[in-house]
C-alpha cells in the first residue's frame, strides 16, 4: 500500500521541509495512523460527514447532457451540494477532529478558489479553534464573495503580496507562519500535495467520494463506470474519486488547465507540461524552468492556478495507471455553459474542466458506456469570472 | 581536515567567536557580491555563506525575500553562483565559502555535477534549506565523497536521537537556528536558547554557529559562552536596502565592523 513508510508513491513525495517542521509532521503522522484506526474517531468522522456535511453527496445522470451528446451516460458526482459548497469540506473536517485530538488551539490554512478557505473556518467555527486563511491577493480580488464568507465564519483572512500572489504563495506564506508557530498550530493544507502524511491523509479524507459513487452506481447501474473524470490542480478531489477504483478496471483521466493554450505559457498543467521537482514539501511535477525556478501559471479556474499537483498523481501517471490531459479556459467556459443550460448546475470553474472533457470524450462513446465525473464545486464564486469572460452572452 | 575545520580551530585557538555573514549571490548585483565577499571579510567575518536565490524561499523572511527576487530579476542562477565562487577564489579570498541553496535549483542542476562543479570552484561546504537529515543520505554521501562539508541544520524542535546523527554525520558546523520561525533580524533572542546550545553540545561534536535573527553586538555576547560562531544575515542586507553599490558595500563592511567589535558603536544608530 501506498504511500511506503517514507511518505513515497514510487520516486515521488518524500518530506522536503525545513527542520523546524519536522518534529510536527512526524507527529501528526503518528495522531493521524492513530485516528485511521481507531473507531471512535472514524464514527465521529462519519457522523460529522452525514449530519454536518450532508453526505453522502447524489449521484447525478445528467440525462439532458447524455441526450445532447448522443453518447456514453453522464454521471456526477454532487459535491457541489456539500456543505460548503465543494468537496473540501471532507478534508477539513477530517483534519479539523484530528486538531482538537492533537490539542492544538489554532488552524492556519490556504486557499486558492476560496472554497478550502470556506471549509477550514466553518470547521473551525463548529469546533472552536482560532483560524486564520492565507490567501493570494490576487485571489482575494478575484473571488471576493468567498472572502466575504471566512470573515462572516470568524477566519482572518490575511492577502499575500509575494510572488505571484496566488495559491502558490499563499502556500508559501502559511508554511512561513506554521514554521513560526508551529508548537500550538495544525497547518490544515486543502489539498493533496505537500510533505508526508498530508498527500496520503488528505487523500483518504476525500476517498469518500470514489467510495459513495462506487456504491451509488452500483445502485443504479449494478456495474462500474468505464472512464472516472476530475480536474486537477494540487488534485484532492481526483485522487479522492480515483483511489477507490486503483485496482478496479476503470479508465481514470484527470483534467488540468491548459489556460490561455499549453504553448503560450500561460496555463496551469504540471503533469502534462511539467518535470518533477520539489515544491512545498515533497517531490513531483512541477512547471518550473531549466534553472529549477517556478513558473507562474494561468487558468481561469484559482482552484487549478498551481504550479504543483500530488505526488500520488505523479506516480499514477509515470505507472499509466491514470491519464493527464488538459483543457483551456475558453474549453472549460463552454462545458460550464453546457451544464447551467442542460442541467440546471452552475458548476465551478473547476470541474468545468472535467465536464467540458467528459462532455468531449463521451460523444465518442457508445451508449452503454458510463462516464463518472466528480463535480467538485458550484459555481457561485465564480459568476464575476465568467460574466466577465463571456459579456453578453451571459448577463 | 577541511578549510571550515581549520577556520574553527584557529578560531578557538584565538578564543575569537566566528562570525559567517550571509550574501544572496546577486544582491544588489553579481559585481556587488564580488566585491561584498571581501569587504565583510576585511570587515572582520571569517566565513561567508554564498546564497543561491530560489522563487519560493518558504523558509525566509520578508529581507531575503526580497533580496531573492532582486537576484532573480538579475537572471541569477546555479551557474552565475558558481562562477561567483571560481571568480572569488581568483581574486584571492581564502576564507570557507558554503553554499546555502533550497534543494530545486540543485535537482534541475543534477545533484552529482552541481557538487562535483561547487568543489572545482572552490567551495567548501554546503547547507540545503528544505532537506531534512533523512531525505540527504545520496547527497550526503556524495558530497563526503568530494570533501565537500555537508552542513546540518538544528532547529528548536529537533528531538535529541536527530541531533545525535547529525553531530555524527555531518561536516563541517552544525547550524542551529535560534528560532521557530523564518529568517530575519530580531530585537531579542528567544530567552531558551542558551539550553538549546547546552543541548545540541551534549549530543554533538561539531563546532556550533547560531542563525535567525542575530544582528547586533550584544547577541554575539549573549552566544559567546554556548557556541563557536553566529551567521548573520537579514540584518546585513538591510544595512545595503536602498544604497547604491559603492555605498551598500562601505555600509556592509562599517556594519561587520561594529558588530565584531572592531569599530565603536555608532551612538542612535539603532540598528548595532
Amino acid at each position: 500500500m501506498l504511500p511506503d513508510a517514507r511518505g513515497r508513491f514510487g520516486p515521488y513525495g518524500g518530506r522536503y521541509v525545513p527542520e523546524t517542521l519536522v518534529a510536527a509532521l512526524k507527529e501528526l503522522e503518528e495522531a493521524y495512523l492513530w485516528a485511521r484506526s481507531d473507531p471512535s474517531f472514524q464514527e465521529e468522522l462519519a457522523s460529522l460527514l452525514r449530519h454536518y456535511a450532508g453526505r453522502p453527496t447524489p449521484l447525478y445522470l445528467a440525462r439532458n447532457m447524455t441526450d445532447h451528446l448522443g453518447g456514453a451516460k453522464i454521471y456526477l458526482k454532487r459535491e457541489d451540494l456539500a456543505h460548503t459548497g465543494a468537496h473540501k469540506i471532507n478534508n477539513a473536517l477530517g483534519q479539523g477532529l484530528l486538531v482538537k485530538r492533537m490539542g492544538k488551539r489554532r488552524v492556519v490554512a490556504e486557499t486558492g478558489a476560496g472554497q478550502h478557505g470556506v471549509a477550514t473556518a466553518t470547521v473551525c467555527a463548529m469546533l472552536g479553534l482560532e483560524c486564520v486563511i492565507y490567501m493570494g491577493a490576487e485571489d482575494v480580488r478575484r473571488q471576493a464573495p468567498n472572502v466575504f464568507r471566512m470573515r462572516l465564519l470568524g477566519a482572518e483572512v490575511r492577502p499575500v503580496e509575494s510572488g505571484t500572489r496566488t495559491l502558490k504563495d499563499a502556500i508559501n506564506e502559511a508554511i512561513r507562519d506554521w514554521v513560526t508557530n508551529v508548537r500550538n498550530t495544525h497547518y490544515l493544507l486543502g489539498s493533496a500535495v505537500g510533505p508526508h502524511p498530508y498527500p496520503m491523509m488528505v487523500r483518504d479524507f476525500q476517498s469518500t467520494i470514489g467510495r459513495e459513487a462506487k456504491e451509488q452506481l452500483w445502485d443504479q447501474e449494478g456495474r462500474l463506470p468505464d472512464y472516472a473524470v476530475a480536474c486537477v490542480g494540487g488534485g484532492s478531489n481526483a485522487i479522492g474519486l480515483f483511489y477507490p477504483f486503483l485496482e478496479d478496471p476503470v479508465e481514470l483521466v484527470g483534467v488540468e488547465a491548459a489556460g490561455e493554450g499549453l504553448y503560450g505559457g500561460r496555463h496551469a498543467a504540471s503533469l502534462v507540461q511539467g518535470r518533477p521537482g520539489v515544491l512545498h514539501g515533497a517531490l513531483s511535477y512541477l512547471l518550473q524552468d531549466s534553472h529549477g525556478q517556478i513558473l507562474p501559471t494561468h487558468s481561469i479556474a484559482p482552484g487549478l492556478d498551481y504550479p504543483g499537483v500530488g505526488p500520488e498523481h505523479a506516480y499514477l501517471k509515470d505507472t499509466g495507471r491514470a491519464r493527464y490531459v488538459a483543457v483551456t479556459d475558453a474549453e472549460a467556459l463552454e462545458g460550464f455553459k453546457l451544464l447551467a443550460q442542460k442541467e440546471g448546475i452552475l458548476p465551478a470553474l473547476e470541474p468545468a474542466h472535467a465536464i467540458y472533457y467528459a462532455s468531449r470524450l463521451a460523444s465518442t462513446l457508445p451508449k452503454e458506456a458510463i462516464v463518472l465525473v466528480c463535480l467538485s464545486g458550484r459555481g457561485d464564486k465564480d459568476l464575476e469570472i465568467v460574466a466577465r469572460a463571456l459579456g453578453d452572452n451571459i448577463l | 581536515m577541511s578549510r571550515i575545520g581549520e577556520s574553527f580551530q584557529e578560531l578557538r585557538r584565538k578564543g575569537e567567536l566566528g562570525v559567517i555573514v550571509y550574501l544572496p549571490v546577486g544582491y544588489p548585483s553579481v559585481e556587488a557580491t564580488l566585491e561584498l565577499v571581501p569587504a565583510v571579510l576585511e570587515g572582520g567575518a571569517h566565513m561567508v555563506e554564498l546564497g543561491i536565490p530560489f522563487s519560493d524561499p518558504l523558509a525566509d523572511g520578508a529581507t531575503i525575500q526580497r533580496a531573492t527576487q532582486v537576484a532573480l530579476e538579475q537572471g541569477v542562477t546555479v551557474e552565475r553562483c558558481l562562477e561567483v565562487v571560481g571568480r572569488l577564489r581568483g581574486r584571492g579570498v581564502e576564507a570557507p565559502i558554503v553554499l546555502m541553496t533550497y534543494y530545486n535549483p540543485v535537482l534541475a542542476y543534477g545533484e552529482e555535477d552541481f557538487l562535483v562543479h561547487s568543489k572545482k570552484v572552490g567551495a567548501d561546504g554546503l547547507i540545503v534549506v528544505d532537506l531534512p537529515w533523512e531525505e540527504g543520505e545520496n547527497i550526503r554521501e556524495k558530497s563526503l565523497r568530494l570533501g565537500l562539508d555537508f552542513i546540518p541544520l538544528v532547529a528548536p524542535t529537533t528531538q535529541d536521537d536527530r541531533i545525535a546523527r547529525m553531530g555524527r554525520e555531518g561536516r563541517g558546523f552544525i547550524y542551529c537556528v535560534s528560532v521557530t520561525g523564518v529568517t530575519g533580524a530580531r530585537d531579542e533572542l528567544p530567552p531558551d536558547l542558551p539550553q538549546l546550545l547546552q543541548r545540541v553540545r551534549a549530543y554533538s561534536p561539531l563546532p556550533i554557529a547560531v542563525g535567525f535573527g542575530i544582528s547586533k553586538r550584544k547577541h554575539l555576547e549573549a552566544v559567546r559562552p554556548f557556541a563557536e560562531g553566529v551567521v548573520i544575515g537579514s540584518a546585513l542586507i538591510q544595512t545595503m536596502e536602498g544604497a547604491k553599490r559603492e555605498e551598500a558595500i562601505a555600509r556592509a563592511r562599517r556594519y561587520v565592523e561594529v558588530v565584531t567589535g572592531r569599530r565603536a558603536e555608532a551612538p542612535h544608530d539603532d540598528l548595532f
